[in-house]
């Protein structure tokens, strides 16, 4: 990776997680502390979210998108810091599968995150120093109270539906869960009820990258002013590997050479894959605070839903209301069909609604991002048929 | 198992009926059965037209298993809650008494272990709707006899190696596998080759020779 780039560019990103842009921002204070599964009860805190289409007036026609690991709350419009369309543009946006002519689309950035909701490099009000390590470790089911604390700010009751993939799958899962009936459809999309020791494995060389950067200092970076950008571009080179699948890569990449047509006998970036995952790995920098990534990182490994529940999966949805749309890709190896099935399997025993689709792709974990036409039909379908079954008048 | 072809066998069974526009005698007679407002799990539900049907005409609470991922992402973006899964794996998962009705339309014959199926559908709900092509039918003994060839039909177009129909059996080998599982037969239809209801007060070797296709309504026997 080129030296020059990498070292380059002040810290900035702490105002972004104070005062994010083109955001909207609740705050919660000592009167309404975060409960977290740690025992902590954190107070202040704040959660940025962006809001898409209209309320009706029966606030029945709310959906929450959850984002995934290094997603943000800027689903469907232009990412304030990378000048990028929104993550999930393809899916949520007038027209869309998603559609925000009908419905109101909430998305908030998860607490652990670095985009405005409180985060280790938030500000902590006690030292007035970024938190660093010294924010308390979060799990899913703490980032779902949050997103649950916001809907009753906004005076929404229930949830026509939840949607994500990935962790935000998770977390969708989480809700189903955890708030029954306030979720009248929950849609879990490439993810599972846990994660396997392959995905903590994964997760683990993340972060350890980012720890062995020696401009990581202990957590300490943004209060010593270095910034451990090689550590966390490494961390995400590898996890990049493991949203595509070897059918993916082979067919963007192959073997080819980067702008040469012979190898240079070193350890340049002669190959394109190469070149594609330092540039993957520098941009996200630009981006992305490395304590964040720990931080949701250990979120992920924690998840198992199951767990709560003596270990019967069918005892997390014993009862529950909610129709379920269960979506998972042929060629994901990071959260396999397999994972799908189980909690089909779960829904299944506890006689929940459920619809399960697998969709073929070679475009690997990072299918559900990306523009899979099956997929599309398939969720505005499912949410068509729930539309009619919850009553949702059309908006247009 | 081949995970693909198996639907193609119903596919093919169906395609003349569907491509008319009109639904399958056969899917007709079988949500005749139901009761309105029943909670209907449908085991090979193909693109999910038994559903459809049952769902608009009868207001059930349906669910459906289906085997070719084609089949359920149809069924999904058409609104029916379809997951993918396999008759002779999937139906254990499922808790007893979970519906009213658990119905098996022209699959039974594709299962590894219709037996298994049978019993487990019986388990699953308090009644179960099975359809099936019946191999005693005049014609296909005709065929068999006369040319001494695995029989092929308009309904049963596949070849030997090429068909998904592993286990046929005649209304009678049917009958005598409820009366073997201890299942009560509550009622029993046969269609000629055009549709058409065979009549009631006929001896069973009549229907078996004369039905081209079977339905039966089962219950537990008490």
């Amino acid at each position: 990776m080129a030296e020059a780039e990498l070292q380059s560019t002040p810290v900035t990103r702490a105002r972004e997680a104070d005062i994010p842009r083109e955001s909207l921002l609740v705050r919660f204070g000592p009167d309404r502390p975060l409960k977290l599964d740690s025992g902590i009860e954190f107070s202040p805190f704040q959660v940025a979210y962006k809001t898409y289409g209209r309320l009706n007036a029966a606030r029945s026609n709310a959906v929450m998108i959850c984002h995934a690991l290094t997603g943000d709350q800027h689903v469907a419009s232009v990412h304030p810091v990378t000048g990028k369309n929104g993550w999930w543009e393809t899916m949520v946006g007038p027209g869309k599968p998603i559609d925000t002519e009908r419905y109101f689309v909430i998305c908030s950035n998860v607490v652990g995150g670095c985009m405005g909701s409180s985060g280790p490099s938030s500000i902590d009000p006690k030292t007035g120093n970024p938190f660093g390590l010294s924010f308390p470790v979060i799990t899913i089911r703490d980032m779902v109270r949050a997103q649950a604390m916001l809907l009753d700010h906004l005076g929404i009751d229930t949830l026509f539906a939840v949607a994500g993939g990935s962790m935000g799958g998770m977390q969708v899962l989480q809700w189903a869960e955890s708030f029954p009936e306030r979720v009248f459809c929950a849609l879990p999309i490439a993810c599972a009820t846990r994660h396997s020791a392959q995905n903590i494995a994964f997760h683990e060389v993340g972060r350890q990258a980012v720890m062995a950067d020696p401009e990581w200092r202990g957590g300490r970076y943004l209060i010593e002013g270095t910034d451990p950008r090689r550590g966390l571009a490494v961390a995400r080179m590898g996890a990049h590997i493991t949203y595509l699948s070897d059918a993916a890569l082979h067919r963007k990449f192959g073997r080819k050479f980067q702008d040469r047509s012979n190898p240079t006998f070193s350890f340049d970036a002669d190959f394109e894959v190469e070149s594609y995952l330092r540039y993957q790995g520098s941009s996200f920098v630009e981006r992305f605070d490395a304590n964040s990534y720990l931080y949701l990182t250990r979120a992920m490994d924690y998840f198992d839903i199951a767990a709560e529940h003596d270990g019967v999966l069918a005892s997390a949805f014993k009862h529950t209301p909610t129709r379920f749309c269960v979506v998972s890709f042929t060629s994901d190896w990071l959260f396999p069909t397999s994972e799908s099935r189980a909690i089909v399997h779960a829904l299944n025993a506890a006689s929940a609604r459920v619809s399960f689709a697998e969709i073929v792709t070679d475009k690997g974990h990072d299918a559900f991002l990306l523009d899979e036409p099956e997929l599309f039909a398939i969720i505005r379908g499912f949410l068509d048929g729930a539309a009619r079954a919850r009553g949702l008048q059309d908006l247009r | 198992m081949n995970m693909q072809a198996r639907p193609q066998r119903e596919l093919a069974a169906a395609g003349a009926a569907r491509s008319s526009g009109q639904a399958r005698v056969d899917l007709l007679v079988v949500s005749q059965m139901v009761e309105p407002g029943a909670r209907v799990l449908d085991v090979g539900c193909g693109d999910g037209e038994l559903l459809k049907i049952l769902t608009e005409t009868k207001n059930v609470d349906g669910r459906g298993i289906e085997i070719s991922r084609e089949g359920v992402n149809l069924c999904v973006a058409k609104g029916l809650a379809v997951i993918q899964g396999d008759a002779d794996t999937d139906l254990a998962d499922y808790p007893d008494d979970a519906f009213d009705y658990v119905i098996l339309s022209q699959t039974l014959q594709a299962t590894w272990q219709p037996r298994v199926v049978l019993e487990h559908m019986l388990r699953i709900g308090s009644r179960a709707i099975v359809s099936f092509p019946n191999f005693g039918h005049w014609k296909i003994r005709l065929k068999l006899l006369a040319f001494g060839r695995m029989p092929r039909t308009t309904n049963l177009p596949d070849t030997w190696y090429n068909t998904q129909n592993i286990h046929f059996c005649t209304i009678r080998d049917f009958r005598d596998l409820c009366n073997e599982v201890g299942v009560k037969i509550e009622t029993a239809v046969a269609l000629n080759a055009w549709g058409g209801r065979l009549r009631l007060n006929v001896p069973w070797w009549f229907w078996n020779l004369f039905g081209e296709q079977a339905v039966f309504l089962l219950s537990r026997r008490r």
